[in-house]
């Protein structure tokens, strides 16, 4: 029979074989938040369709024909803004979803122990879904438009798990302060419509002249967008190292430190929530 | 000590409790004070303790202090209390819910805790679903649940309703599905809190059945919280009483739930009533004066089972030709009426008058006792009662022959005769 026990300020050794042990939780409560997500509503999952497809269609419109910003290479404007609104969208969904996660899921939190990363982590799949969906939408612009990727396509998961690990740092931070400081239900709207502004989604990194990139690039996104652009679009929108290795060691600054801040404020959630 | 399965030691609970100062702010110590907390936030835990912010007073509460006690496997523990008491810190410290400010708890196997049925249910979804969700949410596996499934849908009886949301179940059935869930959970520590206070009274009967088989059949342990006290003695061997956040008393349940009971009357051996317009009664009868005393020796403050008790009523009768007369109720500390005593039905004048009632000795057992009086007119109309007129405590100093030294059970102890005859012939 395993011992456990409980003492002031004692952290568990055995917090991460717990998450383990505690691993179908996390499906469910993911699992949970599909469900639910599309109830009551009458197009259901058409939804996550829809919204991804009527933004690339106005950044489109917006950015190339208004603003006449160029594209890269040969590939059509609407893909080289799918390419950015892929990862955006997912980075963005799920700092939405994983900031709110642990307030709305305070009734589990004040009754039930289980590890309380579980809540934001799982809170990302439901973006995950969200993802994929809109990458199968990619896959028929692709077709529509006959621009097949070629072999960096391989190169793609490694983007996804950077821009996964990258806002679910973000997520763990600003789940942990939500807790106690519910102001972040007001930060995060801004945050993401400034990060809108502040990374190449409906246009790309080119038109960001020299002298401002290394400025730029320490936004993690930068990196994660080009990124996929290079992945997706045979290579065309060319891949800077800089803006990549910044956005590597930024993401991991932001996952290394939410994780040890929520681990810190973890134990008193119960009583704060 | 080898087969403690719960070992609580000086455990403590601190809780903070902040109270903010409402006059005088600006919005400019607002946004320092916003500033302050937020950068002191950002630095946990122990750092916050020492400078305190200038606009908020805070106090310290404990919640729990210096709690020390045992559990053995298999056992079922009643924590008792008033509200407030930290019965429920202490199970949510138990199961890892909230952490201790001191002290240490030991726990050899799995807890699960039920702390209030229903949790993790989701309105939108459906029976089905929220008993999987449920479940994982409780600590079960996906198998486990699947193997349990027909099980816990015949004990909450919702068969019909399984695909139907949640949110359109009546309270009812909600809370049934909710403990048919937890029901089935296998841990060896099982934490329950005050699941008894909802459902109807066969559903609770349901419940009582299976905690029990839970806790005889397959010798888990079961930490119980309720203030159900019927519930708690038919189902705990032992229990723990808190006290504001102290543990006051702990041991078999049956002696904690009478101190328990008995902790809250107190003993008033006589009471004077000198104004006549407070005095009970009504216009007919007042009571002026009771006392409760030793018949043999009226100085003596201590009442043995052995001591014949005196018990004195004076009164005023106003002008009536009714005959009156007074009963009184002595009631034990679990609220068992023990006897019914009155006086003859007499036609007074307008006077004041003594009543004397004697118990005999050797009659009551020991525990604490109450009297109920009522003012009865012509021997059938009540026209006047009163409930806990006085109270007195009822000790047991004799010397025993039999071995056992603790307080035997039964409502009266009274001394009756035993003859041993023989050697009988075959």
């Amino acid at each position: 029979m395993n011992e456990l026990i409980i003492e002031p300020g004692r952290t568990e050794k055995n917090y991460w074989t717990d998450i383990w042990r505690f691993r179908e939780l996390f499906l469910f409560l993911a699992w949970r938040d599909l469900l639910v997500r599309y109830k009551q509503t009458v197009i259901g999952v058409l939804w996550a369709v829809v919204r991804p497809f009527l933004t690339m269609v106005i950044f489109t419109i917006l950015f190339s024909r208004l603003a006449k910003l160029p594209s890269v290479g040969t590939a059509p404007y609407a893909i080289l803004v799918m390419a950015g609104m892929l990862p955006w969208q997912f980075v963005s969904g799920c700092i939405g979803n994983s900031s709110e996660s642990m307030v709305s899921n305070s009734s589990l939190i004040s009754k039930i122990y289980f590890p309380r990363m579980i809540v934001p982590s799982s809170s990302v799949v439901t973006s995950f879904v969200d993802f994929l969906i809109t990458l199968v939408l990619m896959a028929g612009m692709m077709g529509w438009y006959r621009f097949a990727p070629d072999w960096r396509l391989v190169a793609l998961p490694l983007f996804i798990a950077l821009s996964f690990a990258c806002s679910l740092g973000v997520g763990l931070w600003l789940s942990a302060l939500m807790v106690e400081y519910r102001d972040v239900r007001h930060i995060v709207p801004f945050i993401v419509q400034f990060g809108m502004y502040v990374s190449p989604v409906g246009f790309s990194s080119n038109v960001v002249p020299e002298k401002w990139r290394t400025l730029y690039s320490l936004n993690p996104l930068v990196g994660i967008i080009d990124g996929f652009r290079w992945s997706l679009m045979r290579g065309q929108m060319q891949l800077r190292w800089q803006s990549l290795v910044f956005s590597v060691v930024i993401t991991i600054l932001l996952f290394v430190s939410g994780t040890w801040y929520f681990r810190r404020t973890e134990r008193t959630f119960a009583d704060v929530i | 000590m080898s087969d403690a399965i719960i070992t609580v030691e000086n455990l403590g609970k601190r809780y903070r409790i902040v109270h903010q100062r409402q006059s005088g702010k600006t919005l400019r110590e607002t946004l320092t004070t916003a500033g302050r907390g937020l950068v002191r936030g950002l630095i946990p835990n122990g750092k916050r303790s020492g400078e305190d912010a200038p606009a908020q007073e805070s106090e310290e509460f404990w919640a729990l202090r210096n709690i020390s006690f045992e559990v053995k496997q298999g056992e079922v523990v009643g924590i008792i209390g008033r509200n407030g008491a930290g019965k429920s810190t202490l199970l949510k410290v138990l199961s890892r819910i909230t952490e201790p400010t001191e002290g240490r708890v030991r726990l050899r196997g799995r807890v699960a805790s039920l702390l209030e049925v229903g949790t993790g249910f989701h309105p939108e979804l459906t029976g089905r679903e929220n008993i999987f969700l449920n479940g994982a949410i409780l600590g079960m596996r996906r198998e486990e649940i699947k193997r349990k499934f027909d099980e816990i849908v015949d004990f909450a009886g919702t068969e019909k309703f399984l695909d139907t949301p949640v949110k359109r179940y009546s309270s009812g059935m909600y809370v049934r599905l909710a403990f048919a869930v937890a029901a089935h959970l296998e841990p060896e520590i099982l934490v329950v809190d005050e699941v008894l206070a909802v459902g109807d009274a066969e559903f609770q009967k349901k419940c009582l059945g299976k905690m029990r088989d839970v806790a005889s059949g397959t010798g888990r342990t079961v930490l119980f919280v309720s203030h159900n006290m019927v519930a708690v003695q038919s189902l705990c061997h032992h229990t723990v009483w808190l006290e504001r956040g102290r543990l006051k008393e702990s041991g078999p349940a049956a002696l904690v739930i009478g101190s328990y009971h008995s902790d809250g009357m107190r003993s008033n051996y006589a009471s004077d009533w000198e104004d006549p317009a407070t005095a009970p009664g009504n216009a007919m009868m007042r009571i002026r004066r009771i006392s409760i005393s030793d018949d043999n020796e009226p100085e003596c403050t201590m009442l043995t089972m052995q001591t014949e008790i005196r018990i004195e009523t004076e009164y005023t009768v106003g002008e009536t030709d009714d005959l009156l007369h007074i009963t009184y109720h002595l009631l034990n500390d679990r609220g068992i009426t023990v006897l019914t005593s009155w006086s003859k039905p007499t036609v007074y004048s307008a006077r004041k008058y003594r009543a004397v009632c004697k118990i005999p000795g050797n009659l009551l057992n020991s525990g604490k006792y109450s009297l109920n009086l009522f003012i009865v007119r012509n021997e059938n109309s009540v026209i006047y009662s009163k409930e806990d007129m006085a109270s007195f405590d009822v000790k047991d100093m004799a010397q025993r022959d039999t071995a056992y030294l603790g307080r035997e059970p039964g409502i009266v102890q009274p001394s009756l005769e035993w003859r041993i005859e023989g050697p009988l012939r075959q």
